[in-house]
């Protein structure tokens, strides 16, 4: 086999290995998605309960994705988990914007919702969102459940 | 009885059957250890030559056509029938619990992370790395080696380097191959035959897979197998004893060394990435 040969083998061989590359991080992988760069800035948030929200985990609104979480910290003053997100910089954000945590289907991944409120100014990088919804504990809605119907027959 | 003119030799403390099995099993350690040294000697004076497997490309690109071209049959043959039955095997569990959607996910996870460089790295071990020992033994055993040092070329630059680096340029390529082959073969059973829902399963795939943590992590994998096949492959075939059967030996030793250091380095590096 001679040079020439042996040369176009070996270009055609590392052109396929960087188009598996390019296929998996394009097309098998979400590069080019959020996580690929593109302006990001964060906002703060502080919740009671932060369920099985993990760091990665989407921020939706409208069922859209808009950012990620992108640190999750237990608060030492206040006794709640401090979170910061990653949110896509084409959105911006009503100030009294409710941060709720959501499970998508009945056994799916938790993911942090935004719904959207009415306020003129709009949240900027740093900012901090006041109004936030635990993370439904299903133990502590069956618990709730079961006094009640202990109440209503004791009625 | 002039059956023993010499006095019996007096048994040293050392050698009582009590200690016997630590001498030897100090032995054992101590020649392990010495080859682990000679290997990772070998392994520096190998990097060190960088720069002229870069120099006399050529050299290397031939490697990289007998290491990497060569093995792109059995990579892309075994890479497409692994995500076909991870497509196949997939769906029948996913179905029970009426999420099929995640075949796609299922697929790509278990290929990008997992399957995809430790396969992929297995097949080139007892593909391309035997290959290798073989050649370097022989060339020992026939004194070429030798002879190029006779003749002041050094056989670690102009033998040794370019298989090296050939080695561990194809591995991350061959890997990358694999996983994309076994996403097509799950997406063939999967969508084609046993009808997934095709944006689903792209979809749901795309929103699992993440780029730095599961792609980049499989390339940087895929990159330290590539590295200790080679060096073990290059290693044993220079270390190999110069007779036939030495050069058997040393074959049939890369294939189960490289084999056993994958699957450890695997554990390790999974260790170290995925276990948040």
């Amino acid at each position: 086999m001679n040079r020439a040969a042996i040369d176009l083998w070996v270009g055609i061989f590392v052109a396929l290995g960087l188009a598996a590359l390019v296929f998996l991080a394009f097309r098998v992988g979400n590069l080019g998605g959020l996580s690929g760069g593109g302006e990001v800035y964060r906002l703060y948030a502080e919740f009671d309960d932060i369920g099985g929200v993990k760091v990665r985990a989407p921020v939706k609104s409208a069922g859209v994705v808009v950012g990620r979480v992108e640190d999750i910290r237990f608060d030492g003053q206040s006794y709640r988990a401090a979170v910061t997100l990653a949110m896509d910089g084409r959105y911006r954000f009503p100030r009294d914007t409710i941060l709720t945590i959501n499970t998508s289907g009945l056994l799916g991944e938790q993911y942090i919702n935004c719904e959207v409120g009415g306020d003129e100014q709009l949240l900027g990088d740093g900012d901090k969102v006041r109004k936030t919804q635990s993370a439904v504990v299903l133990e502590k809605l069956i618990s709730q459940f079961m006094f009640n119907k202990a109440a209503e027959r004791k009625d | 009885m002039p059956e023993r003119l010499v006095p019996p030799a007096k048994v040293s403390p050392i050698d009582t059957a009590l200690l016997r099995p630590f001498r030897r099993l100090g032995a054992h350690v101590t020649r392990a250890l010495c080859r682990l040294g000679f290997a990772a000697r070998f392994l520096l004076a190998t990097l060190g030559h960088i720069g002229t497997a870069l120099r006399r490309l050529p050299l290397t690109v031939r490697e990289i056509y007998f290491t990497g071209v060569l093995s792109l049959v059995i990579i892309a043959v075994s890479g497409l029938f692994v995500g076909m039955v991870l497509g196949l095997q997939g769906y029948d569990t996913l179905q029970r619990f009426g999420s099929t959607s995640a075949l796609g996910t299922l697929v790509a996870l278990s290929l990008v992370r997992e399957l995809g460089p430790v396969v992929a790295a297995l097949l080139f071990a007892s593909r391309a790395g035997s290959a290798i020992t073989a050649e370097i033994g022989l060339m020992k055993a026939t004194e070429q080696l030798s002879a190029m040092e006779m003749m002041a070329v050094d056989p670690v630059a102009r033998v040794v380097a370019p298989r090296f680096f050939a080695g561990v340029i194809s591995m991350p390529l061959l890997a990358a191959l694999f996983s994309a082959l076994g996403v097509l073969g799950g997406y063939l059973v999967g969508v084609r035959l046993l009808g997934v829902d095709d944006g689903l399963f792209w979809s749901q795939m795309q929103a699992a897979v993440n780029f730095r943590e599961d792609i980049a992590n499989g390339v940087i994998k895929s990159f330290v197998f590539g590295v200790l096949v080679s060096w073990i492959a290059v290693f044993e075939g220079y270390d190999a004893e110069p007779t036939a059967e030495g050069v058997s030996g040393a074959t049939t030793r890369t294939v189960v060394t490289s084999s056993l250091a994958i699957l450890g380095a695997d554990f390790v590096l999974t260790a170290f990435m995925f276990r948040g």
